[in-house]
């Protein structure tokens, strides 16, 4: 179907499925109950989950396909975070134009800085791309203040002309809509003790993370993706196949930055404000690990990833020690006190304690990410359907699987 | 002349640090061939070596001072550190006093055995892995030690003075016959700056004049044939690595007085050591020197009102920009080797 | 006239005369092989002809065609396969794709972006390359991880890549070093196939004098960067030059 074969179908229609029936499905727990805190299903967290799921799928075009690590992604997503929201304040809360212009511009910019940073690879090239990141940080940040608003960043406001909107009504507040859907209006329905909210902007950016992902499938399935992952392998022996590896490593580093400056497009779409500390590196470094984390090379691995953080960030982020106290309660005191003592460092203001010591054990047992894990555990079960899959010798790691 | 001799000076001290951070980054990469991205939190961890040594020497205990009474009329209570009672009150004052430079001693042992556990437990197996394998592990490990020292120390800069004697400035401009006051420097910025050139020779001399050094040394060059020569060049290069540790350790600990310590202090330096490796040419030890001192004096140009007036904010990105233009133009970096990271 | 033709090639490195004024000639269809004693300029000649270096006096012409200062690239699109001394494949990639890869290449040329059609679904290019590994006796061996494979593989699916690209002309850089004899003699049937079975010329740089005298329909021997004698290899053998440039390396 839609010219895929029939595991990338099911992929999709699994991957589909999920993201529309995300509001019930991660929202499991009723409201009030103990365990509410472990709900995922509120609109802001469901859009952090997609929007990033479509910065990490892009990312993985480049670093998972052709082995180009960069770390200056982030920029790109600034980019066309600040381009999305100039199309808000100049044309309309449309969020299509602003969507679409975030897309462009940083195509546009991605294009300037992988053609410069190309030329380079290994760590010559992540550098070069941190220090363009870098300089974009600090640009953004004090001498184009009048495009970006330095540090407060920017958002619309009524002053602002919107030619193709018309003067709004004195007192409003302008919001990003989908031709009149307002991305904040949400509709909730109340089943039992559980609440499921369902928002716009949410199915907004979920319709646009599976055509995101949809693409990178295509993409991946593709002699483009196959040339991509022969750059990662050996460019020599490319370039004596009569390849030349330039162009298609610029064109993945376009693509992803192309994606990236979607993610960051939706981001203004959802909630209508930029700040330079969007393009700070360490956010480029967030999606190293997303993909890292979900399986770089992999389909679904990024989206994996780009989930688990996000949810991991909000939930653990959330628990204290209060918290900690009544899950531990049954404890002897001392024991209890203990516990708590010991988990305390890795939760609340220490999740990025928990997430550092992820990234370390993800980069050194488990390479492969959550999707080999995944397919590890499933081999250990699987005995009996091992004679079958190894049929004709072992798989390539770097084959994308599910 | 008296700006530019000015700007020169201050240069210097962010230069002594890019330059010994570097330093080590790049006697890492030589050596190991590894790509350490957790460099900046051992110099971090030298900083906050110099606070915890400040925190043990004022280690306080309550005595109750019956000659002085509080505004109450009772007898107060007053926290005397513990260094007092081992003392006497006058030396055990100038030893805290003199905490900054007493962590170099207490520091180097503790920076040995990080770097020695770092190396053993950690990086050893990521010698065969890719660069981008090694970048993320030690990125992992940079957030991990971070937020340990956060958790510590809480989020806040922790201001480590340094010792009242050179807490002046001192005027260069009157030494050298402008008027006065034109170019005033701290005190503490000149130790700094020759404490670095200090550790810069002493890691020269060592590489140069020592048996041990010379292996290295040779092993930078081309390890497999040292391998060959039957000398276990390992062990030698966790010896290295130690020493990379103890002198961005050393780095920081001097640094606090400059720029009061905080948690993240080793992730800014680390962007911008690297950009100062990659000028350099990876693998160079002159070169890491030379461009650390050349960034730094160069960012300090740049951040001159002259300067900023005609291209406003230059001084954030003149060290990327050299980067950039350095990499285009002279892939292997203003002193970088043939054939390191060419592949 | 030779398909390719060297004509007063010169390459120094630094001071070191590399290659001084070498004249080639390679007729079509026919095997010649280049021999020389360790040094002789073997391997710059090679990179000469395939675009990693540029020489620095004279002229390389393939097929009436300049090859100087093309990119490894366009030289390979013109005609020109090359065999590398370890077998360079894609490590991570399977057998199959690693046949694909130059099928595409061959088709598309050197930069197409076919972004969104399915590599499954091109049948022509599947059948291809699945006929190239029939040839080589690998078909049962296209899902394979191509880096786990023997050496003895490697080399027979690199010969795969370049074969099916249906090259007017393969290079190989000493294709047998380092091989026991039984792959030796394995690499020399697979060649002598070659070479019946098709239109092609094929260039041999080889140190080995057994896989010489197997396959060459001509040989050129260099010493110290310069050829000494071109002939059949039957004259070759009792050349009094020729035995000198050997035995003066060899004692």
């Amino acid at each position: 179907m839609f010219g895929l074969d029939a595991k990338d179908t099911r992929l999709v229609l699994i991957v589909a499925v999920l993201t529309m029936l995300a509001p019930f499905i991660l929202n499991p727990f009723p409201e009030g109950s103990e365990l509410a805190q472990f709900n995922a299903g509120y609109p802001d967290l469901m859009q952090r989950f997609v929007i990033f799921g479509i910065f990490a799928i892009g990312f993985n075009i480049l670093f998972g396909l052709t082995g180009y690590l960069s770390f200056g992604h982030a920029a790109f997503l600034g980019v066309g975070s600040y381009a999305a929201i100039w199309m808000m304040k100049l044309l309309t809360m449309n969020v299509v134009p602003a969507i679409f212009m975030a897309i462009v511009i940083a195509g546009i910019f991605s294009l300037f800085v992988g053609w410069i940073s190309l030329r380079r690879t290994g760590i010559y090239f992540s550098i070069l791309t941190l220090a363009f990141a870098q300089m974009s940080f600090a640009l953004a940040y004090s001498v184009l203040t009048p495009l970006t608003g330095g540090e407060t960043g920017l958002q619309p406001k009524m002053a602002d002309p919107r030619i193709l909107d018309g003067s709004l009504a004195e007192g409003t507040t302008p919001r990003a809509n989908l031709f009149g859907l307002q991305m904040s209006s949400s509709y909730e329905l109340s089943v039992g003790g559980w609440l499921f909210t369902f928002n716009a902007g949410y199915y907004l950016a979920a319709v646009v993370m599976l055509i995101a992902f949809y693409i990178s499938i295509r993409i991946f399935r593709s002699p483009f993706g196959m040339m991509l992952r022969a750059i990662k392998c050996n460019q020599q022996r490319l370039n004596y196949t009569g390849l030349n590896s330039k162009p298609y490593t610029l064109a993945a580093f376009v693509i992803s930055g192309m994606y990236a400056g979607l993610a960051g497009g939706l981001m203004v779409a959802m909630d209508t404000q930029v700040g330079p500390e969007r393009m700070f590196w360490t956010a480029s470094g967030e999606v190293v690990l997303m993909t890292i984390l979900g399986g770089a090379g992999t389909l679904i691995g990024p989206v994996l990833g780009a989930g688990m953080i996000k949810y991991m960030e909000n939930i653990i982020s959330k628990i204290n020690s209060t918290i900690l106290h009544e899950w531990f309660y049954w404890m002897p005191d001392g024991l209890e006190d203990f516990v708590v003592a010991m988990i305390y460092p890795f939760i609340g203001k220490g999740w990025h304690l928990t997430l550092g010591i992820m990234f370390m054990l993800v980069v050194i047992f488990l390479p492969g990410g959550l999707v080999e894990g995944g397919q590890r555990i499933a081999r250990l079960f699987g005995k009996g359907k091992k004679a079958e899959t190894d049929e004709g010798g072992t798989k390539p790691s770097s084959t994308p699987a599910e | 002349m008296d700006a530019i001799l000015l700007q020169i000076l201050n240069g210097l001290d962010k230069g002594s640090a890019y330059a010994l951070i570097a330093l080590g980054l790049t006697l890492i990469f030589g050596t190991l061939g590894v790509v350490n991205f957790a460099h900046g939190a051992l110099f971090m961890l030298g900083a906050f070596c110099a606070v915890t040594l400040n925190r043990i020497l004022t280690l306080s205990h309550e005595v109750v001072d019956e000659t002085r009474t509080d505004f109450l009329g009772n007898p107060l209570k007053v926290d005397v550190p513990y260094v007092y009672d081992i003392l006497g009150e006058a030396a055990g004052n100038a030893v805290i006093d003199w905490s900054v430079p007493l962590a170099i001693l207490f520091s180097i042992p503790i920076m040995i055995g990080v770097g020695y556990a770092m190396e053993r437990g950690l990086i050893k197996h990521f010698y065969k892995r890719p660069h981008a394998d090694q970048i993320l592990v030690t990125f992992g490990l940079a957030i991990v030690l971070q937020e340990i020292i956060k958790y510590f120390f809480g989020a806040n800069p922790i201001p480590t003075p340094a010792p009242a004697a050179f807490a002046g400035s001192f005027d260069f401009g009157a030494m050298l016959g402008f008027d006065p006051n034109t170019i005033i420097y701290p005190y503490w910025r000149l130790v700094y700056f020759a404490f670095a050139m200090i550790i810069i020779a002493a890691v020269f001399a060592f590489l140069q004049f020592t048996t041990f050094g010379m292996v290295v040394r040779a092993g930078m060059a081309d390890r497999e044939t040292v391998g060959l020569l039957g000398i276990d060049i390992d062990k030698r290069f966790t010896v290295m690595f130690a020493i990379a540790a103890v002198v961005a350790g050393l780095a920081g600990v001097m640094y606090g007085p400059i720029n009061a310590p905080n948690y993240h202090m080793g992730m800014d330096f680390l962007v911008l050591s690297f950009v100062v490796v990659v000028v350099g040419g990876m693998g160079s030890l002159p070169g890491a020197v030379l461009a650390g001192f050349l960034l730094g004096i160069l960012e300090s140009f740049a951040s001159m009102a002259g300067v900023l007036e005609v291209l406003p904010g230059i001084n954030q990105i003149i060290i990327y920009l050299v980067a950039i233009t350095i990499l285009l133009t002279r892939p292997r970096g203003l002193m970088g080797r043939k054939g390191v990271m060419e592949d | 006239m030779g398909i390719l033709e060297v004509k007063g090639v010169g390459k120094n490195f630094g001071g070191l005369k590399a290659l001084s004024d070498v004249n080639l000639s390679v007729q079509e269809n026919t095997v010649h092989a280049i021999i020389g004693p360790n040094g002789a300029g073997k391997s710059t000649l090679l990179n000469c002809l395939v675009g990693k270096l540029i020489p620095d006096t004279g002229s390389v012409m393939f097929d009436g065609q300049s090859v100087l200062g093309r990119k490894p690239h366009e030289i390979n699109q013109m005609g020109i396969s090359r065999v590398f001394q370890t077998p360079e494949i894609f490590g991570d990639l399977t057998v199959m794709e690693n046949v694909l890869i130059p099928c595409f290449a061959k088709r598309d040329g050197a930069f197409e972006l076919n972004a969104i059609s399915a590599v499954s679904g091109q049948n022509d290019m599947k059948e291809k390359a699945e006929g190239i590994l029939r040839d080589v006796n690998m078909l049962d061996k296209r899902n394979m991880h191509a880096a786990a494979m023997s050496r003895g593989d490697k080399r027979r699916l690199e010969m795969a890549m370049c074969l099916v690209q249906e090259p007017r002309m393969l290079l190989l850089d000493e294709p047998t070093a380092g091989m026991a004899r039984a792959d030796t003699n394995n690499t020399i049937d697979l060649l002598k196939e070659i070479k019946e079975q098709r239109d092609i010329t094929i260039a041999i740089i080889e140190h080995d004098m057994h896989v010489v005298f197997s396959l060459a329909d001509r040989i050129t021997v260099l010493a110290q960067g310069t050829p000494l004698v071109e002939d059949l290899p039957e004259n070759i053998k009792g050349h009094p030059k020729v035995r000198e440039a050997y035995l003066g390396e060899a004692h």
